[in-house]
């Protein structure tokens, strides 16, 4: 069971408040959605939690301990993954090579043997790709293991990240805008995939602007509004909540909520 | 066939089947210079092809190889032995000094590692107590044909120089590719690629990269003691800021991403100064040239427009 809790995050960028006392708590095998308009402060929340900015005040705790700040190569190794809003893939590496970099943290590290190819570092190798091949198999990407990245299309290289991050076996996996650009198809099935993955037992973060996606996956929702949480709740509760409804939805947004629910 | 069986035949192919070629042992002693540039090439390799990042002060590392071999045996250590005291040296300083500079980005880094590199040539051109300073020093000499003569095989020495630095290019470069298949290597590019990614996946960015700035200048230093055995002379020159480019213009022409590329760039800009000699004045125009050309005409460097050359004519 990992749980990720953020206590009175807040953060100013000169004289912009950008976050200002944002607390919840995001448990495994939930997907907790965090939603607001542009601006509101979702990504700087997503930077906080993912160690790339340090808040002014409040903490982030995984499993209650303090995690605030570290470095994200050791958040990591706490068990936190994630994928990236605008495409971070290893684009000369093959789609095996991509994923099986993900592996990084239970393969031995001895840059010697690696050098040298003694047994231990090619036993390595080979339960990295066994592992990142089943990966590969479960987005769907089985097929194109052998390929370079970079001839993959965008909604391949979506879910290569979602592979990525998900060999790694992170407890904490956190998604910022996996199905952006995605058409209705593709995003139908990182909807699933995501649902599996907080099925398996992850918890799982997800910011998103597909309204219908995120009624549809969420167990837990967070809205934002100019850096505060304005509400909080199921996807029921926050698509009736006039708040939300008035700053970010519409009555048009809220209406493909309710269709999404229903 | 794995890249590194691949690598080993064609490179061990390549250096047994290059002597049909020379006409007179003077050729063997260009070709022991182009496989002693290949050995720091491949170094370069690792931190430019493999981890991204620019060296313009590798010649100091080459250098401190060279120098441990000069002066070592003064103090009791065999020749031989210094080439490993050399290269555990050059990677403590590389430890030392790549931690602060590793962090720099691009150009900056490129200044420092250039600054490092006028560093050495500093201390080996003024403490002419140790390094003979300006001058350079006269290095004990190496029974090179001993081995071949166990053997029963009666050589010359820049032949028997040219089988040796043959044997350590083709270590070498099977070490290169043997880390860049490896979890390591993976490590390595990942960081090239996209450094936030990497370090989402665990991969501690700066100990990547260090990593790589050591290993090459291990590469480099293993070739300085090579040279200065070879030469059985040393002076600062082997740091001299030209030197360094050199090494990197060498990298970039042949293409960084492989350890074919090495080979290519270290035998073309070795080989042809001393071909045409005329023009010896103009040789770092030359290389300024050359890599103008090289990022104009294919960034990628000669080794893969090559391999592209050959997989389009297979379609």
């Amino acid at each position: 069971m990992t749980s990720l809790t953020l206590e009175n995050i807040g953060i100013s960028f000169g004289g912009l408040r950008a976050l200002d006392g944002v607390s919840f708590t995001a448990n495994s095998g939930e997907v907790t959605s965090i939603i607001g308009p542009n601006g509101a402060g979702k990504t700087t929340l997503f930077n906080i939690i993912t160690g790339i900015y340090q808040p002014d005040i409040g903490k982030v705790l995984i499993d209650g301990t303090d995690v605030t700040g570290e470095a994200p190569h050791d958040l990591a190794r706490r068990g936190m993954a994630r994928t990236f809003q605008n495409l971070q893939i290893f684009e000369q590496m093959s789609a095996l090579d991509n994923v099986m970099a993900g592996r990084h943290l239970h393969e031995r590290r001895n840059v010697l043997a690696d050098m040298f190819g003694l047994p231990s570092s090619r036993k390595c190798n080979r339960e990295s790709a066994i592992a990142a091949q089943a990966a590969l198999k479960r987005v769907g990407l089985g097929g194109v293991a052998n390929r370079p990245a970079g001839d993959l299309s965008y909604g391949q290289l979506k879910r290569l990240e979602i592979a990525r991050a998900l060999t790694t076996e992170a407890s904490l996996i956190l998604f910022d805008e996996p199905a952006a650009g995605c058409n209705a198809v593709e995003s139908r099935e990182i909807d699933d995939l995501i649902s599996s993955i907080a099925s398996d037992g992850a918890a799982v973060i997800l910011i998103e602007h597909d309204m219908r996606m995120v009624m549809r996956i969420s167990s837990h929702i967070i809205v934002l509004d100019h850096g505060r949480k304005i509400a909080e709740g199921t996807p029921e509760t926050v698509r009736k909540s006039p708040q939300v409804v008035e700053a970010y939805l519409g009555v048009h947004g809220a209406k493909e909520a309710g269709a999404a629910l229903a | 066939m794995s890249p590194v069986l691949r690598a080993f035949l064609i490179i061990s192919a390549l250096l047994l089947l290059a002597p049909l070629l020379f006409p007179s042992v003077y050729y063997y002693r260009i070709g022991v210079l182009v496989l002693i540039n290949t050995l720091s090439v491949t170094g370069m390799v690792v931190l430019l092809g493999y981890v991204g990042l620019v060296s313009l002060g590798h010649a100091g590392f080459f250098a401190i190889g060279a120098y441990a071999t000069a002066v070592l045996p003064a103090y009791g250590i065999p020749p031989i032995l210094t080439i490993l005291v050399g290269a555990i040296g050059a990677a403590l300083v590389a430890a030392f000094i790549g931690k602060p500079i590793l962090r720099l980005k691009g150009h900056y880094l490129a200044i420092a590692t250039l600054g490092f590199g006028m560093l050495v040539w500093m201390v080996l051109s003024k403490e002419a107590w140790l390094t003979g300073g300006p001058d350079g020093m006269v290095v004990e000499s190496i029974d090179v044909k001993a081995p071949f003569e166990l053997l029963g095989i009666k050589i010359k020495t820049a032949i028997a120089w040219y089988w040796i630095c043959a044997v350590a290019v083709v270590i070498g470069i099977v070490l290169a590719t043997n880390l860049a298949n490896s979890p390591a290597g993976r490590a390595m590019r990942a960081v090239h690629e996209s450094d936030v990614a990497a370090a989402s996946l665990g991969i501690d960015v700066a100990r990547t990269k260090l990593t790589a700035f050591i290993i090459s200048a291990v590469y480099a230093s293993v070739a300085g003691s090579l040279l200065a055995l070879f030469n059985r002379y040393v002076t600062p020159d082997t740091a001299d800021f030209l030197h360094s480019i050199e090494i990197m213009t060498m990298t970039v022409l042949g293409g960084a991403s492989s350890v074919y590329g090495a080979l290519i760039g270290a035998l073309i800009l070795t080989s042809l100064p001393q071909m045409l000699t005329v023009f010896a004045e103009y040789e770092n125009m030359m290389f300024g040239a050359i890599m103008i050309l090289t990022m104009v005409l294919m960034r990628q460097g000669l080794a893969p427009a090559i391999a592209q050359l050959f997989s389009r004519g297979r379609k």
